[in-house]
């Protein structure tokens, strides 16, 4: 039963990535990988990462604008003014104005809805993906990736690569792939301190139940 | 069970119903009254714990039906509506689908603990078979509501499973086709899921839980010592080595369901899936005809008869192996020629065979979880025939057992005194 136990607990806490498809050796370029989903500050620079380098691509289709803000403590101004570049108001889902026919056309596959990615390829795979681009003059986008081979997206953040040292890249990834974690599973903070209070809970009802049972159970000979 | 009319109540409204409905005789009879063996172990919780299972799966299936849409266009939407805006329903929907696994885990261990102490044998049989009947239904809850949040795999994996009986001669293929209401997996095939799942099953299972129950608490429960309770009785006809169930039994299954739920709990706050295991990566996105998920693999709780329909090298032949596997366990009453219920007193050969059993089908379900490639198929071929074996010989080497003599009285000493 202990034995069990302690396998059951090591699920729990040491469940790992489970890692999918055509990723090779995504350990190597995992350098530097930090993702912290309770730094509130990491998710609001990943949000503003996310709406200057990737909005223009990529939907958050499950996601509210104005969730986020509230989630992230942004006011509905800085949301307006720095995160929201197509029409749309607060309320709305995070859509963008790419038609998904000219998507296919431009780049032979249109450009994923990403609010789940890090769920269905786990947060290690984004970050690997966007941390292994290199030169192919052989590509029509003129690089390839190590962990997604022959990816139809081009290295949109070949600049921000290029300006900042691998220290600085790093903290960019980790703040981007941060704010993709939160958008997979906006609660995923709530979620873990409310389970500290729910099993705290029932470990005291868990000891009051006991003593219990066994005055109950005393005059059982 | 003698009918003991008389009220236990002082309460007027309470004694105004008593006159009009057996709310007395109710609680004597399956409460206060109703006498278990004071010497039950851990194996003795899945029952109970079966049945919060249940009422966690009832109150919040109620609950998402509320916000989920059974439409091809809006069902995995309105789930990540769930998740997302609708309040608290993300731990209403991770109570469910953990509850789910869950609900295996302790069914498996409650039918683990009827095979360990002979529970299924006279006068206990009917029990079984009705244990059995829910065990299908629950089956083909966890079945029909899988394909509900329509992700990649539960599109694929109903494909696979429906598809099996198009393996049933001559009329096969027209029977896939009526289950699923047109010519492949659709939006009319998730409409009927969804009505199996929120409706019918639900009612079946409720009927046939009560039946189990009251089938139950007419014959009395086994003990691990398999001592029929009811041969010693006091002066006053109380069988002396039974409790009440309430309140021993139930300050007792208190403990245990307070420790079922930390470890539920657990899982549901700080690891809803499971590494992939009670949510998989496939069903992040929605489902899609075109594109077939890498590895189709169903449920964890499935995969033992998974493995076994895949180790068969004939497709027809291994969706009959599966039907068979799952069909046997009714017949264990009537398999088994041991007169000993409890293994505690049971001879080698049951020791044994038991043993094997439960590696072979831990084994299976850990084989249908990995690709039917080279050593897979070889081992799950090996645990496919200890599998049956264990079953199919049963009548032969449960009666060559040599029995350790059964004891008159059960096996108990309190701690304390």
């Amino acid at each position: 039963m202990r034995k069990m136990l302690i396998i059951y607990l090591s699920f729990i806490f040491f469940s790992g990535p489970t890692f999918s498809a055509g990723s090779m050796d995504l350990d190597e370029y995992l350098e530097g990988m930090n993702v912290k989903t309770s730094d509130v500050r990491s998710l609001q620079r990943g949000a503003k990462n996310f709406f200057n380098n990737c909005s223009g691509c990529h939907t958050l289709q499950y996601m509210r604008y104005n969730q986020i803000a509230e989630d992230l403590g942004i006011t509905e101004d800085q949301l307006m003014q720095n995160l929201i570049f197509t029409e749309s108001s607060p309320q709305d889902l995070v859509m963008n104005n790419m038609l998904s026919e000219d998507g296919n056309r431009w780049f032979g596959k249109a450009p994923p809805d990403l609010t789940l990615v890090t769920r269905r390829k786990s947060p290690e795979y984004v970050y690997g993906f966007l941390n292994s681009f290199y030169e192919d003059n052989g590509s029509p986008t003129g690089v390839n990736n190590h962990v997604q081979e022959a990816s139809s997206m081009p290295h949109v953040l070949w600049d921000i690569e290029e300006r900042f040292s691998d220290q600085e890249y790093s903290q960019f990834l980790n703040d981007t792939v941060g704010f993709l974690v939160y958008a997979g599973e906006p609660i995923i903070e709530k979620r873990k301190s409310m389970g500290v209070w729910v099993i705290g809970f029932l470990l005291i009802f868990l000891i009051l139940s006991y003593a219990l049972y066994k005055d109950i159970w005393r005059e059982v000979k | 069970m003698a009918k003991n009319t008389e009220t236990i109540f002082k309460n007027p409204l309470l004694r105004w119903i008593d006159e009009r409905f057996p709310l007395s005789a109710l609680i004597k009879d399956h409460a206060t009254e109703y006498y278990a063996s004071k010497n039950f172990n851990i194996w003795y919780l899945f029952g109970v714990l079966s049945m919060v299972v249940l009422v966690i799966m009832f109150l919040t299936g109620f609950f998402l039906t509320m916000n989920y849409k059974p439409s091809a266009e809006d069902a995995f939407n309105s789930v990540e509506y769930i998740m997302r805006s609708v309040e608290n329903g993300w731990l209403i929907r991770y109570m469910h689908s953990t509850g789910a696994s869950f609900f295996f885990i302790v069914i498996y261990l409650h039918m683990f603990r009827a095979m360990l102490y002979g529970s299924y044998k006279k006068p206990r049989e009917l029990i079984w078979v009705l244990g059995m009947l829910l065990y299908f239904c629950l089956m083909a809850e966890a079945f029909f509501g899988y394909l509900l949040p329509w992700g990649n795999m539960s599109y694929w994996a109903g494909q696979v499973i429906v598809n099996l009986f198009g393996y049933i001669p001559f009329i096969g293929e027209s029977l896939t086709e009526w289950i699923r209401g047109d010519y492949f997996i659709s939006d009319i095939t998730l409409n009927r899921f969804f009505a199996f799942h929120v409706i019918f099953l639900p009612l079946a299972i409720l009927g046939l839980v009560a039946a189990h129950i009251l089938a139950l608490h007419h014959v009395g429960s086994n003990n691990p010592d398999g001592v029929e309770i009811k041969k010693h009785l006091d002066e006053a006809g109380k069988p002396v080595d039974g409790v009440a169930f309430h309140p021993f039994h139930t300050s007792k299954d208190l403990v245990g369901i307070t420790v079922f739920l930390i470890i539920y709990f657990a899982a549901v706050f700080f690891a809803p899936e499971m590494g992939g295991y009670f949510l998989e990566v496939d069903n992040f996105e929605p489902a899609d005809p075109l594109k077939t998920p890498e590895h189709i693999v169903p449920s964890w709780y499935f995969t033992p008869y998974y493995a076994i329909l895949r180790a068969v090298p004939d497709a027809a032949l291994g969706a009959l192996f599966l039907v068979l596997a799952v069909l046997l366990f009714v017949f264990l009453p009537w398999l088994d020629k041991c007169e000993v219920k409890s293994i505690r007193y049971r001879g080698w050969q049951y020791k044994f065979a038991l043993t094997l059993f439960a590696i072979s089908f831990i084994a299976l379900g850990y084989l249908g979880l990995q690709p039917a490639t080279g050593i897979y198929v070889a081992l799950a071929r090996f645990f496919t025939i200890t599998y049956f074996a264990f079953f199919l010989l049963m009548p032969f080497y449960t009666k060559l057992e040599k029995t350790k003599t059964v004891p008159e009285r059960v096996v108990y000493k309190n701690k304390e005194s």
